[in-house]
């Protein structure tokens, strides 16, 4: 199967320049990707209209979602989000930073036979909440950890 | 030439253990640049999906507030040696990624 490599450097504004690799060829695969961007979720100010527009309204608290994060995190620039969901039928499962200006990090769908575990690293401006919610058999769960940022990473 | 993408697979039992190494700037659009005051334009892997054999097995949306050079583990059961996975990904600016790996035996 032909692939296309090219490779152009782009200048975003950013001291020095960024080199981007790009593997362009045909999807192996013949599956599209996600057929659209939620862009009310992503674009939520506030976490409860993050929390409707990605689907997961009336979350009720679980137990059964195991959310590993750290209780502090040095860099914010990078923080380790490890979920499993032990409720049964979890089909998806949503990321959000309540105090990020977006609160809206990462929507997961899992087709039958995924497991519903994720392993994601996240941005995290300041000390909030991290809350993972998931849809399961229709209903939607939550479970929410406070992680402390000594160092916010959005950059600034 | 860097690689966009790469996957480690790791078979336990008929779960493939998929680890996911992207390299990818993942600017959220709010950075400010030090040296030129210029806010750094958004650009960020904002979809991806994962297919075992051709067949979609999960899709994700990004926001750029998932980390530089994202990292991405996930599960699949029913998987075993010979399996063909394969990651695809998509930025805000409608660059392509893929990466394919076969699952080795363990």
């Amino acid at each position: 199967m032909d692939q296309l490599r090219r490779t152009f450097l782009k200048s975003a504004g950013i001291a020095g320049s960024v080199v981007i690799a790009i593997a362009a060829g045909v999807l192996k695969t013949g599956e599209a990707l996600a057929a659209a961007i939620n862009s009310a979720a992503f674009d939520a100010k506030k976490l409860p209209d993050a929390m409707s527009a990605a689907g997961f309204a009336g979350a009720v608290e679980s137990s059964d979602i195991d959310l590993k994060v750290p209780e502090i995190a040095e860099n914010g620039a990078v923080v380790d989000v490890k979920v499993t969901s032990k409720i049964p039928g979890t089909t998806s499962l949503a990321v959000f930073v309540e105090k990020n200006p977006l609160p809206t990090a990462a929507i997961f769908e899992f087709m039958p036979g995924t497991e519903p575990y994720v392993n994601i690293r996240i941005k995290m401006l300041q000390t909030s909440v991290v809350r993972v919610a998931v849809k399961a058999g229709g209903k939607n769960y939550m479970v929410n950890k406070e992680v402390k940022v000594t160092l916010g990473g959005c950059g600034g | 030439m860097a690689d966009a993408m790469k996957m480690r697979v790791t078979l336990e039992g008929d779960v493939a253990d998929i680890r996911v190494k992207m390299t990818h700037p993942m600017e959220t659009g709010t950075r400010v640049d030090q040296k030129t005051k210029a806010t750094v334009p958004a650009h960020y892997i904002n979809q991806v999906a994962a297919t075992l054999n051709g067949k979609t097995v999960m899709t994700a949306q990004w926001a750029g507030s998932v980390s530089k050079d994202p990292f991405l583990g996930f599960k699949v059961k029913g998987a075993k040696a010979g399996d063909k996975l394969a990651i695809n990904a998509e930025d805000n600016l409608g660059t392509k990624f893929s990466a394919e790996e076969t699952v080795a035996a363990k």
